[in-house]
């Protein structure tokens, strides 16, 4: 089967507060689509709404051209996946993944075929016959995920599968996750705070703040050209400049520093925020035009080592990450310069609110 | 870990406590088998002359077979009743969050709180209007209405205990609400309505206010009402009291052993992460 999910307008309120106010968006077929953002902006409010666990109070659900808004959830026809797994604890592993198939009264010998496969597919067929609680927390996840899955559903919904399990086994079942859904080929909606496990898992993602989606794209989209402020914090790290730029020589200025940029919708001189990635900074021994900085504090991580920078001209910190070299680190105290890769930064209006680099 | 004075000091109440609750069993066992004038010369240790006059009294003479019948008929029936509303009132109570939930969860709860016997006068009448009296059917659904309290108090928080998207991954899957209840609710309520059983079984097995208040005939009394007769004013054949509770109290035990495993299952749960 092939599903697009497609919202228009939906809105939530919980008695007089409204905690969704007006989102849409188009999910695409077999597509791994996750709503990213911090705690209470509602992301597991809209899945729920999806699911048919939550009111709906206004705005339209569609499964293809097939409206849901009132569909019962038990015709939905969707898998749902939870953080704390809900797999039932009176059922052996067998009978949880054979509980969907039951329900709609198939042949018995199906049913023992359809739960072996995704058994095996999960890689839990040799515990079929144990309890849930002689499972490891990432054995149970898988457990859920077959149940899910046997019924055939159209839509695969997920809500923080792996917030439960250990660092590890959350990255190695974030790749049996993706792994399944491309194998599998279904509609998924995926919910997580976790940005990095968003961008790893993610063909696209919505990156939601107070119950508003703030930027739909995929997760290169959203790194290297975030919409606005929040997206470009929440998404990877960064550091705000305060900026002036030239439109008519299509020049950004930070102090004595300026570099080119060419692909900013702005028409005429204006003062701006200048986004800068760590890692778009570049060292320079000594340069004619730079910014210039001296070194606050430098912490060694291993592969890189991230330092803070007091610029020179307005005593802005920003951070700073280079390549761990060998030899003596700059020590704290020393003058730097440094310069700007400009094809990356991004340039947001004062306001936070608009991304003034032209998407190509 | 205790140490050895703290589990000295454990077994010694222990034992203490396993001596008051089994001496009357005890009494109550060896004085069976006692005629009547060793029974008071002798009231603690095993009998000199043993006799089953007791007992063969009990189970030829008399319509005890009868009380019997009638005592499980009503304790199972109304255990079953019991927790059959109870269990479905708290899955309904425990998953529907507004304020009428709570207002009909006060109102059973508030239950726990009125003697039930204050109203005997009225659940007379009442059984007379639907003319029950005289029949054991008088007794069951005040029995029903005197566990429900404590049943729906009882399993409504064991309910709210289940993680909630149990109940939602079960619907998603294609369960209805009945399915749900049966295939989810309750084989994890077991323990629960075990302990709810237990506690509601003695109460029932052993009253004997109301079978005294709403029954006469012969063929409806239970064991609490016709062992009575057996208690005169002047003279009590004591052998063959001792002897009919003995024999009362043996269904209760099976009953009790079949459920207190369940219920120790339920006491301990939790204590241990699975
Ligand atoms: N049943 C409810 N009644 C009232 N308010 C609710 C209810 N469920 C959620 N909310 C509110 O809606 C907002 C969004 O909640 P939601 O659970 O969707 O957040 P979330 O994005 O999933 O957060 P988290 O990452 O912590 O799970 C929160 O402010 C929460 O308090
Ligand atoms: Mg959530």
């Amino acid at each position: 089967m092939s599903v697009n999910i497609k919202i228009n307008n939906a809105v939530k309120k919980f008695g007089e507060n409204t905690v969704i106010s007006d989102i849409s968006v188009d999910i695409k077929d077999k597509e791994l689509f996750t709503l990213l953002g911090p705690s209470g902006c509602g992301k597991t409010t809209l899945l729920r709404m999806i699911a048919g666990f939550n009111t709906i109070e206004g705005g339209e659900f569609y499964f293809n051209e097939k409206k849901i808004n009132d569909m019962e959830v038990s015709h939905r026809n969707i898998g749902m996946v939870f953080q704390n797994y809900a797999i039932f604890p009176h059922y052996s592993v067998r009978q949880n993944v054979e509980f969907g198939l039951r329900n709609r009264k198939l042949d018995k010998a199906v049913v023992t075929e359809e739960a072996d496969k995704f058994l095996k597919l999960m890689q839990i067929y040799e515990y079929r016959d144990r309890k849930p609680e002689q499972l490891s927390g990432g054995q149970q996840q898988r457990v859920a995920l077959a149940r899910a899955l046997v019924i055939k559903p159209d839509v695969l919904l997920m809500d923080e599968p792996l917030s439960n399990l250990d660092a590890k086994l959350r990255l190695e079942m974030r790749q049996v996750i993706r792994d399944v859904q491309k194998e599998v080929g279904i509609t998924t909606v995926y919910v997580t705070h976790d940005q990095e496990e968003a961008m790893a898992i993610s063909d696209r993602i919505a990156v939601m703040d107070f119950g508003v989606i703030q930027h739909i794209g995929t997760p290169q989209e959203i790194y290297h050209r975030p919409s606005n402020t929040f997206v470009a914090t929440f998404i990877g790290r960064t550091n705000f400049v305060d900026a002036h730029y030239l439109a008519n020589k299509k020049l950004v200025e930070v102090g004595e520093y300026n570099f080119k940029v060419d692909n900013i919708s702005l028409e005429k001189n204006n003062d701006v925020i200048l986004s800068v990635r760590p890692e778009d900074f570049l060292f320079h021994e000594e340069a004619k035009t730079s910014l210039k900085g001296v070194i606050k504090d430098s912490f060694f991580l291993g592969l890189n080592t991230h330092q803070l920078v007091e610029l020179q001209h307005n005593k802005q910190l920003v951070e700073v990450i280079r390549e761990s070299s060998l030899e003596n680190e700059l020590p704290i105290g020393e003058k730097i310069s440094l310069s700007i890769k400009g094809h990356k930064v991004n340039l947001f209006s004062k306001d936070s609110k608009e991304n003034l680099v032209k998407r190509s | 870990m205790m140490s050895r004075s703290q589990k000295i000091f454990t077994y010694f109440a222990l034992s203490i406590w396993a001596f008051i609750a089994i001496f009357p069993i005890w009494t109550l066992i060896v004085n069976s088998f006692k005629p009547q004038k060793e029974i008071f010369s002798n009231p603690f240790g095993l009998p000199q002359t043993f006799t089953l006059e007791g007992y063969k009294a009990v189970l030829l003479k008399g319509n005890f077979g009868t009380y019997f019948l009638n005592t499980i008929y009503v304790t199972v029936i109304s255990l079953a009743l019991i927790v059959f509303f109870g269990s479905l009132a708290a899955y309904a109570l425990a998953k529907w969050n507004s304020k009428a939930s709570i207002f009909l969860y006060v109102f059973f709860i508030a239950g726990l709180m009125i003697p039930i016997r204050l109203g005997t006068i009225d659940l007379i009448r009442l059984m007379q209007f639907f003319s029950l009296q005289d029949t054991i059917w008088s007794l069951i659904p005040v029995y029903v209405a005197m566990g429900m309290p404590i049943s729906i108090f009882i399993l409504t928080a064991f309910v709210k205990n289940l993680p909630k998207e149990m109940f939602d991954a079960a619907k998603v899957d294609g369960a209805s609400e009945w399915h749900i209840y049966l295939k989810i609710v309750v084989p994890l309520l077991r323990p629960a309505i075990a302990t709810v059983a237990i506690f509601n079984m003695m109460k029932i097995w052993n009253d004997f206010w109301f079978p005294l208040v709403f029954i006469r005939a012969e063929e409806s009394r239970t064991v609490a009402l016709g062992v009575s007769l057996l208690f005169g004013q002047y003279r009590t054949d004591w052998t063959r009291a001792l002897s009919t509770l003995s024999l009362a109290a043996i269904p209760i035990l099976i009953l009790y052993i079949l459920l207190s495993r369940e219920f120790i299952k339920g006491l301990t749960a939790g204590a241990v992460k699975g």
